[in-house]
């Protein structure tokens, strides 16, 4: 059998490898165009997860690693849903994040920067999507940092996700950007995007109605992955 | 006109150096969750034979690459992927995934797996035994995605049809580990390269 194909990744809408803007990529790019392939089951299948996998707390930044008290910083959730191209939800699907704290400072241990490491703050979660493709985190606002491109390059506030989907074609990993931020258009590694429409889906949007009155403040983010085509069974669409 | 109802793929972003802390927390340096995922590819029950693959990964330059991480996702010995698509059962406690990160010091990374066996290929043909492997990393934009076949199935790879869709027959080696003296398991070198020459062959999948 040959199974149904993954639609193939629009390339406008990804970075290219090379964008010397963003300097380490320069020499990490591949020089060679990747060559096509048309998927086998190797492709159309991937890791599946359970919640035997997860710790009950670790969707949440804020008390998965506090020893004395919760982090310092904005309290905040960040929510949504993962679907696919086909606007169908991914249920049951690991999505992982990982960010600075409150003052932009990664508990990393080739992190140097000079603000401080939050002694209440890991800075990683991870939580696997419901039956309608919803993943719900709470933690802080992580902090802008300074990093090594250009002299007084500064990353806007964001958060790193990784998302599996059904399948090894869909694996991606992204930033969370926050609406309003004026470092977004100045950032080298967010100009890697060539489309202005592309780059505004990485903005999470303010979601006052999500929001905990006097606790956290909200943030929506969909993420989509690479959609499905329908196998033709019996010359019926199916799946449709 | 009318709009295609379709959305769009949410765009890539680099990993970025940090990505251990989310993906590899204990390589961090930190202890958070209960159970790190992606330890173990094959898990205790099974079956064929066990196989150790190590190697490095060179930028342009030629310089180890020290922060990247690598996914490998294979099959088990009897062909089939744990996933409801992936052709039959597998033991339990086989995943077929796994993270892989390297030393910070010098870019070396090894893993221990079983090896795949052949696998089904598009329209009835065979592929030879092979692992996936995802690279994600500072300056990378885009998950690069490569195979890793093996140097003693010679037969298998001659017939395999995605070696055989790189036209440079000079670049097909870049894909193929090589068994290598060892005492124990049995150890492939797999060394892979960015940019420059041989440039390993990746794949848009
Ligand atoms: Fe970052």
């Amino acid at each position: 059998m040959t199974p149904a194909e993954y639609y193939q990744r629009d390339p406008g809408r990804h970075p290219p490898a090379l964008t010397p803007g963003y300097k380490t990529s320069v020499a990490r790019s591949p020089r060679f165009a990747p060559i096509s392939l048309e998927q086998s089951v190797s492709e159309i299948t991937g890791p599946v997860f359970g919640h035997g996998d997860l710790g009950p707390m670790d969707h949440d930044l804020i008390k998965n690693y506090a020893k004395t008290g919760d982090p310092v910083g904005e309290r905040i959730i960040v929510h949504g849903r993962v679907l696919d191209e086909n606007a169908r939800p991914v249920p049951n699907t690991l999505v992982e994040i990982w960010q600075a704290n409150a003052g932009g400072r990664y508990r990393h241990k080739k992190d140097t920067y000079l603000a401080p490491i939050d002694p209440n703050f890991g800075g990683c979660g991870r939580t696997i999507t419901d039956a309608q493709g919803y993943y719900f985190f709470r933690t802080v606002k992580p902090g802008a940092y300074p990093w090594r491109n250009m002299v007084n390059n500064w990353r806007p506030a964001h958060i790193h996700i990784s998302v599996f989907g059904a399948s090894f074609s869909q694996r991606l990993i992204t930033q969370l950007y926050f609406e309003g931020d004026p470092l977004i258009p100045l950032c080298p590694i967010v100009q890697t995007i060539p489309d202005p429409d592309a780059i505004d889906a990485l903005v999470a949007r303010l979601d006052m109605n999500a929001s905990i009155p006097l606790d956290a403040i909200a943030y929506h983010f969909d993420i989509v992955l690479r959609g499905r085509r329908s196998t033709l069974f019996e010359n019926r669409l199916e799946g449709n | 006109m009318q709009k295609l109802p379709y959305l769009h793929e949410t765009p890539s972003q680099t990993a970025g150096p940090y990505v251990h802390i989310g993906l590899a927390p204990g390589a961090a340096g930190f202890d958070i969750y209960e159970r790190e995922l992606g330890h173990d590819i094959a898990g205790p029950h099974a079956k064929g034979e066990r196989i150790r693959i190590e190697g490095v990964v060179r930028d342009g330059t030629g310089s180890p690459v020290k922060d990247v991480l690598i996914e490998a996702w294979q099959a088990n010995a009897a062909g089939h992927y744990a996933h409801p698509e992936g052709g039959g059962a597998v033991e339990d406690g086989f995943r077929g995934w796994g993270r892989v990160i390297t030393d910070f010091d010098s870019g070396a990374w090894a893993f221990d797996t079983v090896k795949p066996g052949p696998v089904p290929g598009r329209n009835g043909k065979i592929q030879a035994p092979h692992i996936t492997l995802w690279l994600v990393a500072r300056g990378i934009n885009l998950g690069l995605t490569t195979r890793l076949y093996f140097d003693d199935e010679t037969a298998a790879n001659a017939s395999d049809p995605v070696l055989n869709l790189i036209e440079w027959e000079r670049r097909r080696p870049t894909l193929i580990a090589r068994r290598v003296a060892g005492e124990g398991t049995p150890l492939y070198r797999f060394d892979m390269r960015l940019q420059g020459e041989d440039e390993t062959v990746f794949f848009e999948i």
